[in-house]
């Protein structure tokens, strides 16, 4: 707040020029009152407005602004939080399975027959401890159990937030390659930027700096390998599959960060490529 | 929302010409008969079409059909049309002051735009604001403000006493947001309510939901008419209250 008038008195013109949008920006997000009260007639007295439709086309000029950057601003918050989520999602994950080993190992010492992995942390977290150590591998199996199941929490919420951030971008790709290109590239922003050359190998960093050390050959694709489109069609036209879908997901990016329109054409037509491709007999 | 009244949309814009600016509606409505439609409200005959529809003038919003200068409310996409196919009355005559929560891409607070005073739309969704924002650009009484309803503190210096209140929040709470947003209706003003069950509790009969959100509700209005919204929209009841 850079004005210490008005909490719970004024309207939010008060003591603003005319014109003055960022004032009015930072009035109308900032200030409060507990009542409302006739502002038209109060900006009207306090020479803000000559009358109240002039009053009207201020407010109009100062709330449009207004809504269309705060808006703006909460999503940009909104893809940090779906980037933070997805690697906290994937964090939990490895970890739940690493302490799920040292839980096996562990319960291979103690019981004769043991399941590993989650379904085996979770069959010794419902056991009766016997004795001070099994109180330790049982409540570290709870643990692993536990976080295995923050794991799907995060999922979820991976899934319903990436929807929210990049509608369309979810649509072609799945929430969890979404957020992941997100995460990759640091942001909805950042992904709209790249060109669907660098979309197409993100999460290729390694092979792709082997490539420019000239000791491998160039990565055809990165994390969108896990996109069926890619992973499941013939490897000679894996290449071409790679790139029909960076190009639609870049597109996807660019609508969702400039627009947020939803654009159902973009899964017809990128269906209709891969089956083309896929139909193709030569490489 | 798969019931379909016989009004989709497509191509079936213009030259339906007759000129009939009255809200008869040849009504095959709801409970009470025709409602008295605000100026700026009318049935267009459509041709093709089993009935008439509600319609509105203004700059098209979401490619929505138009005859002329009027656009087409269909009310499979907006509670408040469902509410006047009903045949709620509610109480508007055209040219009221308006507070409209939870106004998401503001697909119906565009129609009440066309027909209102001015319109203070608040929605704290940041997605559905930025499409808010697009049609406010065209409409010089809309205004957006992403805000949270649960909190009016944060609008009440920009918003005035208004005649309506329209709600449509299909959130937890929805007697409660309408509780603390009493404060901006004016003594004989309206609270127009679209009260989604399934927002409430997923699990318990909509009736009896729909009764223990009119019970709260009672705290702070009195309620003057309801009608369930279906086959337009499943399990939500539209209400009209007054302060008391
Ligand atoms: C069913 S939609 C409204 C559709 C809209 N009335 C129409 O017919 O065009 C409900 C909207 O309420 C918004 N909402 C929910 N809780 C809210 C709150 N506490 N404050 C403001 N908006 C809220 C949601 O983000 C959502 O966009």
């Amino acid at each position: 707040m850079t004005e210490k008038t008005t909490d719970g008195e004024g309207g939010w013109f008060e003591g603003l020029e005319r014109g003055d949008l960022e004032g009015a920006r930072e009035a109308i997000e900032n200030r409060s009152a507990e009542s409302p009260a006739d502002w038209p007639a109060q900006a009207v007295e306090a020479g803000f407005a000559t009358d109240e439709g002039d009053y009207y086309d201020a407010l109009h000029e100062a709330t449009v602004p207004t809504a269309r950057e705060a808006a703006a601003e909460r999503e940009q918050s909104d893809d940090q939080q779906l980037i933070h989520s997805i690697r906290a999602m994937d964090d939990a994950t490895r970890t739940a399975n690493e302490l799920a080993e040292r839980v096996a190992e562990w319960a291979g010492s103690r019981f004769d027959r043991s399941e590993t992995g989650i379904p085996g942390a979770r069959a010794v977290a419902a056991r009766e401890p016997e004795n001070p150590a099994d109180e330790r591998l049982v409540g570290l199996a709870a643990r692993v159990v536990a976080l295995d199941e923050e794991a799907s929490d995060l999922r979820e919420f991976v899934e319903r937030a990436a929807g929210e951030v990049a509608p369309n971008l979810t649509t072609l790709g799945g929430p969890v390659l979404a957020a992941r290109l997100i995460a990759l590239a640091g942001g909805l922003k950042t992904l709209a930027r790249k060109p669907s050359g660098t979309l197409q190998v993100l999460g290729a960093e390694e092979a792709l700096f082997a490539h420019l050390r000239g000791r491998a050959p160039s990565p055809k694709h990165g994390i969108i390998y896990t996109h069926e489109y890619v992973r499941d069609t013939a490897r000679e036209h894996r290449g071409s599959a790679a790139r029909a879908l960076a190009g639609k997901l870049t597109i996807a990016a660019r609508i969702d960060y400039y627009s947020g329109d939803r654009r159902p054409n973009l899964e017809r037509e990128l269906d209709a490529r891969i089956e083309r491709i896929r139909a193709r007999s030569d490489p | 929302m798969s019931d379909d009244p016989g009004t989709s949309g497509d191509g079936a814009s213009d030259n339906d010409a007759s000129d009939s600016d009255a809200g008869d509606g040849t009504s095959d409505t709801g409970s009470s008969g025709s409602p008295t439609l605000p100026a700026g409200v009318t049935y267009r005959e459509r041709s093709g079409k089993s009935g008439p529809c509600l319609a509105t003038r203004g700059t098209p919003v979401y490619g929505e059909p138009s005859d002329g200068d009027w656009r087409l409310w269909d009310a499979r996409r907006s509670k408040v049309a469902a509410m006047y196919e009903k045949g709620i009355d509610l109480g508007l005559a055209g040219n009221e002051k308006v507070l409209y929560l939870g106004a998401a891409s503001g697909t119906t607070a565009s129609h009440v735009a066309d027909f209102s005073r001015v319109v203070y739309a608040v929605e704290f969704a940041a997605r559905p604001t930025r499409d808010l924002v697009g049609v406010a650009d065209d409409r010089e009484n809309l205004f957006p403000l992403l805000a949270d309803a649960r909190t009016p503190e944060t609008y009440a210096h920009v918003v005035e006493p208004v005649d309506v209140i329209t709600q449509d929040v299909a959130t937890r709470g929805q007697a409660r947001v309408a509780l603390a947003n009493r404060r901006f209706l004016r003594d004989d003003g309206r609270l127009i309510l679209a009260v989604k069950a399934r927002s409430e509790d997923v699990t318990t009969d909509p009736a009896d939901v729909f009764e223990a959100v009119l019970a709260d509700l009672r705290e702070g209005y009195e309620v003057l008419d309801t009608a369930r919204l279906e086959p337009f929209h499943a399990d939500h009841l539209g209400v009209v209250a007054r302060p008391r």
